[in-house]
């Protein structure tokens, strides 16, 4: 592994390079991918290495680019979609959940969707109720669509590759805030791949589960580090694909703390968080040895206000209280 | 070779009655504990002299600890502690949860896996304090409580008191604030804990007791030169030792997830006490011990009782219990079962009433009231029935107790 750090959004790119290179169906789409070299940089330099054809700027319809990506996938190319956030890809649920998660189904394997959705997630910097989502839970309802949130620089590349090269739709989120933040990588030449719905224990720990994706991995990684000075070492999993989830891990991890907090970047109602806390007792009851809890973003439509936003939103500090709540 | 003194009920030290130094032969009284129902006397169990004492009046001692260690006169402390410690083998959890650990409802407490540890371990979650959010029994509470005998003991007394709900806003004038005393936090505890935990069902039922009180008068006659008075409670017990060995699905107690039925028939006796105090003591072998044996047991433990001064065997191993309220001229109350038992019977006045005879004729007669309280996880009202009939048929035919006797 190199000794250098690389930022999420370098080792996105870096994973979308190789692929188009590796194979020559596979093309980028998406508003501002081309000519403004992406929105949030991930797409930099692409339309000079590839061309036209393999990197394509769309009209600003997010249905468009849903459902385009759908007939090109069917029609034997390899589509990775960009919806510039995923606030936007809700004009593209029709595409998403009701085409490209089972055209597959519709047709008995004739047609397949061998498709990437990547869209940037999260809150952050006051962008405020409409363009703050991290709604991942949504689209993870669908089945027929696997969804994949890295939290690092290393899984995102990982996971992106095997995304781009798994015959099933994924939809691929990357959280804003993640974007700059560095992490190990690969050594050029190196190929890592990820497979689908295998989740990662990020820290190892005796006295509680944080089960989490995506940036609820930093708080609770965050959190534990907290915790460990009173003498509370928590197991902090990742389990970076919210469809298929890796619920074995949970499990495993689950019968050795018998606690667990479920941390999430996204609202509390059905939610992440809800699901997790619901297979854990029906699955592992006799194990519990106090109630699960769950920390999320507050139930709110996401202020304005600097001061208020915060408040609304998920830390390790809230992480930590919960924590302490069932110790 | 040195010999620990055990505590062996929950309690707090009042008074040594040996120093150290002092000689002592096994038997001797040499602590007072008050325990939660009394005051219990603490002997030594071995002859020797008093080698140290771990102490102080005013300390609480839990069940199990070494309060004293008895050896040779001038035998060291270190080489006492050193045999000591291979002796050392208490088998009791946590002693009695306080009450924190119930829910309003009287319910205990506990996470899913607490309950299946202690389900697995054969431990009473109800004898464990939890240490978790709002006194939950969590794991590690389980974990702690160290191996039990195979058969759970039976508990000596009703859990420990204390952290009962404050119910509402404590008026601030025109009351007087009293502590509750350690023997009534008990009987709270107990008494919630069963009533909420246990389905009582009750069965009542009428005996005619004049064949009773006159084979007693009979038997108190032949008794009168030794000085001994048989009383209707004795012979009432005597009764109810013998039904049970008919029924002996009432002489089990019930463990959550498994039965303990019991050989031995012992009867706790509840014994009403000064300054509103209550305390069961027990017959042992109440199915085959002499009447006349029993009766000078029962009236010599009824007064230590009174006196405070109760021994740790008159207060444990009950397996069934009865509450005789003759005394106070009443026709009938049921009785809330003494967990983990199966039943207890409450036993009215005997009263002059109108009968009608079996030819049809009205006359007087003299009838009793029992109500047998039951539960109904162990056993079912046919059964109830039963017994209690059985139960009457032997008060009304009390020979026929002579007979059962050499069973």
């Amino acid at each position: 592994m190199a000794a250098r750090n690389v930022a999420m959004r370098e080792a996105i790119r870096r994973a979308l390079r190789e692929e188009m290179h590796r194979d020559e169906n596979v093309f980028v789409m998406g508003e501002e991918v081309a000519y403004w070299q992406g929105t949030h940089r991930v797409t930099r330099g692409f339309l000079e290495e590839f061309g036209e054809r393999r990197v394509r700027d769309t009209p600003i319809s997010e249905m468009a680019i849903g459902g385009v990506a759908v007939g090109a996938a069917m029609a034997g190319l390899r589509p990775v979609a960009e919806f510039m956030t995923i606030n936007f890809a809700f004009l593209a649920l029709d595409a998403i959940a009701n085409h490209a998660g089972k055209v597959r189904y519709f047709f008995d394997g004739m047609f397949k969707a061998p498709l990437v959705y990547r869209a940037a997630s999260g809150w952050g910097n006051q962008a405020t109720a409409s363009h703050s989502h991290a709604p991942e839970p949504i689209f993870a309802h669908f089945p027929g669509l696997y969804v994949g949130c890295p939290s690092n620089s290393m899984d995102a590349y990982g996971m992106l590759k095997t995304a781009i090269r798994d015959d099933n739709p994924v939809l691929f989120t990357e959280s804003i805030a993640l974007y700059p933040k560095p992490g190990p990588m690969p050594d050029e030449g190196e190929e890592l791949l990820i497979p689908i719905g295998k989740g990662d224990i990020k820290r190892e720990g005796d006295h509680v589960t944080l089960v989490a994706y995506a940036r609820g991995v930093d708080w609770a990684l965050q959190a534990a580090r907290q915790l460990s000075k009173d003498g509370i070492e928590a197991e902090v999993v990742d389990l970076r694909w919210l469809r298929p989830l890796d619920m074995q891990l949970v499990y495993a991890s689950f019968k050795k703390t018998n606690r667990c907090v479920i941390v999430e970047e996204s609202l509390p109602m059905y939610s992440f968080g809800s699901e997790i806390a619901a297979l854990l007792q029906e699955n592992m009851f006799d194990y519990m040895d106090a109630p699960i809890k769950r920390v999320a973003a507050e139930d709110v439509p996401l202020p304005y206000s600097k001061t208020i936003e915060l408040l609304a939103l998920p830390n390790a500090q809230k992480v930590v209280d919960a924590v302490k709540e069932i110790l | 070779m040195a010999h620990e003194v055990k505590q062996t009920t929950d309690g707090l030290l009042i008074n040594w009655l040996r120093n150290i130094g002092d000689s002592v032969a096994a038997g001797d009284i040499i602590a007072e504990v008050e325990a939660d129902k009394a005051t219990v006397e603490i002997e030594a169990g071995s002859d020797g002299a008093v080698l140290e004492l771990r102490a102080e009046p005013g300390d609480e001692i839990g069940e199990g600890s070494v309060i004293a260690v008895i050896g040779a006169a001038g035998e060291t402390i270190a080489a006492a502690s050193d045999s000591a410690a291979d002796q050392t083998s208490p088998e009791e959890s946590t002693p009695a949860a306080n009450g924190q650990s119930l829910a309003d409802d009287g319910r205990v407490k506990a996470s899913p896996i607490a309950r299946r540890l202690a389900a697995e371990k054969g431990i009473d979650l109800a004898r464990i304090q939890g240490t978790g959010p709002g006194g939950r029994i969590i794991k590690s509470d389980v974990e702690n409580v160290r191996a039990r005998p195979a058969l759970p003991p039976v508990p000596t007394t009703a859990p420990a008191g204390g952290g009962q709900p404050t119910w509402g806003k404590m008026p601030e004038d025109d009351v007087e604030v009293l502590p509750l005393s350690r023997m009534r936090r008990a009987i709270a505890d107990g008494t919630i804990r069963s009533k909420s935990n246990t389905p009582h069902f009750y069965v009542t039922v009428e005996a005619d007791v004049e064949p009773l009180l006159a084979l007693r008068a009979e038997i108190n006659a032949q008794l009168a030169e030794r000085g001994i008075k048989v009383s209707v409670n004795d012979m009432l017990i005597k009764a109810l030792a013998l039904t049970l060995r008919e029924f002996p699905n009432l002489n089990t107690h019930f463990y959550g997830d498994r039965f303990v039925q019991h050989q031995r028939i012992n009867i706790g006796i509840a014994v009403a006490l000064p300054e509103n105090g209550l305390l069961n003591v027990v017959c042992h072998d109440a199915d085959s011990v002499r009447l006349s044996e029993m009766a000078v047991n029962n009236k010599a433990m009824y007064e230590r009782a009174r006196a405070g001064k109760i021994k740790p065997d008159d207060i444990r191993g009950a397996t069934f219990t009865i509450s005789n309220m003759g005394p106070y001229n009443i026709v009938d109350f049921s009785a809330i079962i003494s967990s983990p038992e199966a039943g207890i019977l409450a036993v009215s006045s005997s009263r002059r009433i109108p009968i009608v005879r079996d030819d049809g004729t009205l006359g007087v007669g003299t009838r009793m009231n029992m109500t047998l309280s039951v539960d109904h996880r162990v056993s079912n009202g046919a059964e109830g029935a039963a017994f209690c009939n059985a139960l009457r048929d032997l008060i009304e035919n009390p020979l026929r107790m002579l007979d059962l006797q050499q069973a």
